[in-house]
């Protein structure tokens, strides 16, 4: 089965090609023929003199970023972009989402829905999509909305995986907290589930994980990459019968998104390190598994510094509803992905106890597993673990309390105005968001 | 790629466009070594093949033949225009580009505004749909004039209004030269706030430049480059403020100082220009920058003003271009953000700059500068990898700030002092469609202006409380 990538923007356009860069280098060691040419299959298509091409469609309105993209897939050597995959425009939505929404959107339709036709029908069979875009900006949030809208109507059935870039706190568009809400409220009721990363907690791990001193866009990228291709390689599920999964996203959704109110879906990885400290280090699954559980219910995304003080609440104690629970993260469900040596010797016990999950939902539902004997990117062994839990109510709630103060005094509102969008859809979706947090708070319930 | 279109209107307007023109060649020339005519160069250049026939435009790709500015060079005057159609620029330039008159608009506001306005209507329009047919994605208009005389500030803002009413979606970016307190010509108070209540009703965004801070830049800089301690040599090929390498082989007394405004138009274009991590777009600007419609007056700070010869202090060095650029010494015009109120602020960076670094700055600095409550995170930020020449990096900071606030009062001021005793009032009462009510209109639109400010300065010393949030039915 094949997943078709929609690639979004100037940040969907560049993590997806991390992205795929990654899974290609993951896939290309000769020794592992299945899951080579699973992973393949699933990510890429072979043309007829052989080469792989990336089952993605590109867009954005304006070309530098997309050029940029492809002349790097191109240099891989491994992999490039089909030259007939790409839309782009000259000039951008500037950062409204309404322009992308309403305007850039709708006008570009036909040709953007070609492309993904295209690509639909060069799958032997489609597994679904994912649409790859930051919810910041006005083409990713604002095209990227629409784009998801039109995957929707023409292809009911499928799955649809929205990979969402969260904006740092500050710093990259002053507007971005109405694109995220507006963004956000409108993929709730399009998408089967959204996997975040935070641009915040990526770039922590970039600094203290890996040490690095100057951060580029690229290293960032490379870490949700890193952890992205984590999720999406192939790995053997409890429903896949001894074989590599066929329907990934199928089951990832079925795992996670067991409920309408909650869509919102968060990813961990360990071990992350330095390249070069990963040959002067060893791993063990006890080890790996204890870190990643502490993890998963302090709510941090890294092994540095990790609270070892949080606990969940014992039972009997009635859970309190807020938002300042002691730090403890109360999961719904989790996804834990084992990939490298010994992968079926792993215990993990630790992430079937109750006490991590919400009352209603029996731990046996609760946690999904899926293996891989196969190490994954450079680590012998590597866990990466999804969760839909209250990892994002708090940045979910600081970007609507931001935006919603702002929209108090009316700021900007008149540039959206401009393009359509007009002060109730804004209420609307600050209605559905406010839902949305209400319900994620009252899963310590 | 987008294509932009400068319209440089009276004598200062010209004269700060050459300035630009001149730098873009240069910055070009530096980053494009194989002389082709590539997309960054057609973003304000045209490349024509004088052989064929219609002067048409070659593709991008192709060998560079002859680079027409994308511009319109309107004066009422023939002097400046004449100059650069003597002097090294003028290849760039054909007349058709041109627009000039003999006898000048008499530093009055209805001359222009009216008088010419009206007799050139026609002109105008044509030569900008002809500059906006030669591009294939036109994004913005880039005007500059003066405030303070007649066919700048007049002229000038007629043309505004013309841009909005042809080219109601393009962009329409306005370099305003405001004069000095002790300006020359007596009626600029006069021309300043009639041509301010166009800026404020018909410019997507205004970059406001005083002309006493920029004869401060240049009184400090020569100072620093005569008096200077040794390891402290000043750099020859820096752009900002020296002309050298350029294609004027003499200094003009001026050109420092409209080298300052011309390196504006240069940062404010390089993303739209050259590649970078983080592109920032031109109507992005607008997006990002201005909260309300009518609060849209962006005050610009430029770092580094001068390059020391010794480059060899990388992180304290970039540290410090930081600070600088919200220090009161380095704004165009006189003013001092941090001790006003911020309503948004933008930071375009040039050269090798991380984003890492970007945060660093902003985490360190954010604690000194007042946001108002609703916008306490209102930083757009822009990261172009190709520096200025003579640079290794640069930051253009535009501030949405109240701190125009006490500039606009002061020529409100000195605008009352005149129009108290009705002086040289009949001088533009005399001109046709000139009426008192404009210049009653005018006050208060101005004095509206500074009233919004006001009110936001207000906001300052009160802890605002979040607003209350929606309530959900659980």
């Amino acid at each position: 089965m094949s997943v078709v990538t929609v690639q979004l923007g100037q940040c969907g356009n560049q993590v997806g090609q991390e992205l795929f860069d990654v899974i290609s280098s993951d896939a290309q060691d000769g020794q592992r023929k299945t899951y080579s040419s699973v992973s393949r299959e699933r990510f890429f298509r072979q043309t007829s003199q052989g080469d792989f091409e990336a089952r993605a469609v590109l867009v954005d309105m304006e070309p530098k970023v997309i050029n940029h993209s492809m002349n790097r897939a191109a240099k891989s050597g491994r992999w490039r972009y089909a030259e007939a995959s790409h839309f782009s425009q000259k000039q951008g939505s500037g950062n409204n989402w309404a322009n992308g929404f309403r305007v850039l959107g709708p006008r570009h339709r036909d040709a953007v829905e070609e492309l993904v036709r295209r690509e639909v029908e060069h799958c032997d069979v489609l597994a679904g999509f994912i649409p790859m875009m930051s919810v910041a900006g006005g083409t990713g949030s604002g095209v990227g909305t629409f784009v998801t809208q039109c995957l929707r109507d023409v292809y009911p059935s499928s799955f649809v995986l929205n990979h969402l870039t969260w904006p740092y706190g500050t710093g990259e568009v002053i507007v971005q907290n109405y694109n995220s809400v507006l963004t956000l409220a409108h993929l709730y009721q399009l998408s089967d589930a959204l996997l975040v990363h935070e641009n915040d907690a990526v770039h922590r791990i970039c600094s203290q994980q890996l040490n690095l001193k100057q951060i580029s866009f690229g290293d960032l990228n490379r870490v949700i990459a890193h952890q992205l291709a984590g999720v999406l390689q192939p790995a053997l599920t409890p429903d896949s019968c001894g074989a590599y999964s066929g329907n990934p996203l199928g089951e990832l959704v079925s795992a996670l998104a067991c409920h309408p109110e909650y869509k919102l879906l968060s990813a961990c990885s360990i071990p992350q390190m330095a390249s070069a400290s990963i040959a002067f280090s060893t791993f063990s699954w006890p080890a790996l598994l204890k870190h990643l559980r502490q993890m998963l219910i302090a709510n941090t995304k890294m092994e540095e510094g990790i609270d070892w003080q949080v606990r969940p609440p014992p039972a009997s104690a009635g859970r309190t509803s807020s938002l300042t629970a002691g730090g403890f993260n109360a999961s719904l469900a989790n996804l834990l992905i084992l990939r490298g040596k010994d992968v079926y010797s792993a215990e993990t016990g630790g992430f079937e106890d109750p006490a991590i999950y919400t009352s209603w939902l029996p731990p046996a539902e609760a946690l999904s597993l899926w293996k891989s004997p196969v190490p994954f990117d450079k680590y012998e062994k590597s866990a990466t673990l999804v969760s839909n839990s209250q990892a994002l109510l708090r940045p979910l709630d600081d970007m609507v309390r931001k935006a919603w103060n702002m929209f108090a005094s009316r700021a900007y509102i008149h540039q959206y105005v401009k393009f359509g969008i007009s002060e109730e859809d804004f209420l609307d979706s600050f209605t559905s968001l406010e839902q949305v947090i209400s319900s994620y708070a009252q899963l310590q319930c | 790629m987008t294509q932009s279109v400068v319209v440089q209107v009276g004598q200062c307007g010209n004269q700060v466009g050459c300035r630009f023109w001149d730098l873009a060649l240069r910055e070009h020339a530096h980053v494009n070594k194989r002389g082709l005519y590539d997309e960054a160069l057609s973003s304000f250049f045209r490349n024509v093949d004088l052989r064929k026939s219609d002067g048409g435009d070659c593709c991008v790709g192709g060998r560079i033949q002859h680079l027409k500015a994308r511009a319109v060079l309107i004066d009422m005057e023939e002097g400046v225009v004449n100059g650069i159609l003597q002097g090294p620029l003028r290849e760039v330039f054909d007349s058709t580009q041109l627009l000039t008159d003999v006898s000048g608009s008499g530093n009055n506001w209805a001359v222009g505004h009216l008088t010419y306005g009206s007799a050139y209507r026609e002109a105008i329009v044509n030569k900008l749909r002809k500059a906006a047919e030669h591009c294939d994605c036109l994004q913005c208009f880039f005007l500059i004039h003066s405030m303070g005389g007649g066919t700048g500030s007049g002229l000038g803002t007629r043309v505004l209004s013309l841009l909005e009413e042809e080219f109601p979606d393009v962009c329409r970016i306005v370099t305003a030269m405001y004069p000095s307190a002790e300006d020359d010509v007596i009626t600029s108070p006069y021309n300043s706030v009639l041509a301010m209540r166009e800026l404020t009703e018909h410019a997507d965004c205004v970059l406001p430049v005083e002309n006493q801070s920029l004869v401060d830049i240049v009184n400090k800089i020569s100072v620093m480059s005569h008096g200077a301690k040794p390891g402290s040599v000043l750099r020859k090929d820096s752009t900002v403020t020296s002309g050298q390498g350029s294609l004027s082989p003499t200094e003009k007394p001026f050109d420092a100082m409209n080298n300052i405004v011309a390196n504006l138009l240069l940062n404010i274009t390089s993303s739209a220009r050259f590649e970078g991590s983080l592109n920032m777009d031109l109507n992005e600007i607008a997006m990002n920058l201005v909260p309300f419609p009518r609060l849209h007056y962006l005050v610009p700070s430029l770092t580094p003003l001068y390059t020391l010869a010794d480059v060899n202090i990388p992180t304290r060095r970039l540290d410090q271009m930081f600070s600088d650029a919200f220090s009161k010494d380095h704004q165009l015009i006189r003013a001092d953000p941090k001790r006003s109120l911020y309503l948004a602020c933008a930071l375009m960076v040039r050269g090798n700059v991380q984003v890492s670094d970007l945060r660093r700055n902003i985490e360190r600095l954010r604690p000194s500068l007042p946001f108002v409550s609703w916008n306490q995170e209102g930083w757009k930020t822009g990261l172009c990898s190709v520096p200025p020449v003579g640079h290794s990096h640069s930051l253009l900071a535009l501030a949405n700030n109240t701190c125009v606030k006490p500039t606009f009062m002061e020529l409100r001021d000195r605008f009352t002092k005149l129009y108290r005793k009705k002086a040289h009032l009949h001088h533009y009462l005399d001109v046709d469609g000139m009426e008192q009510s404009i210049f009653s209109e005018s006050l208060s639109s101005l004095s509206e202006l500074i009233d919004e400010y006001h009110q936001l300065d207000a906001t300052k010393a009160r802890l605002i409380p979040d607003a209350p949030r929606l309530s959900i039915a659980r």
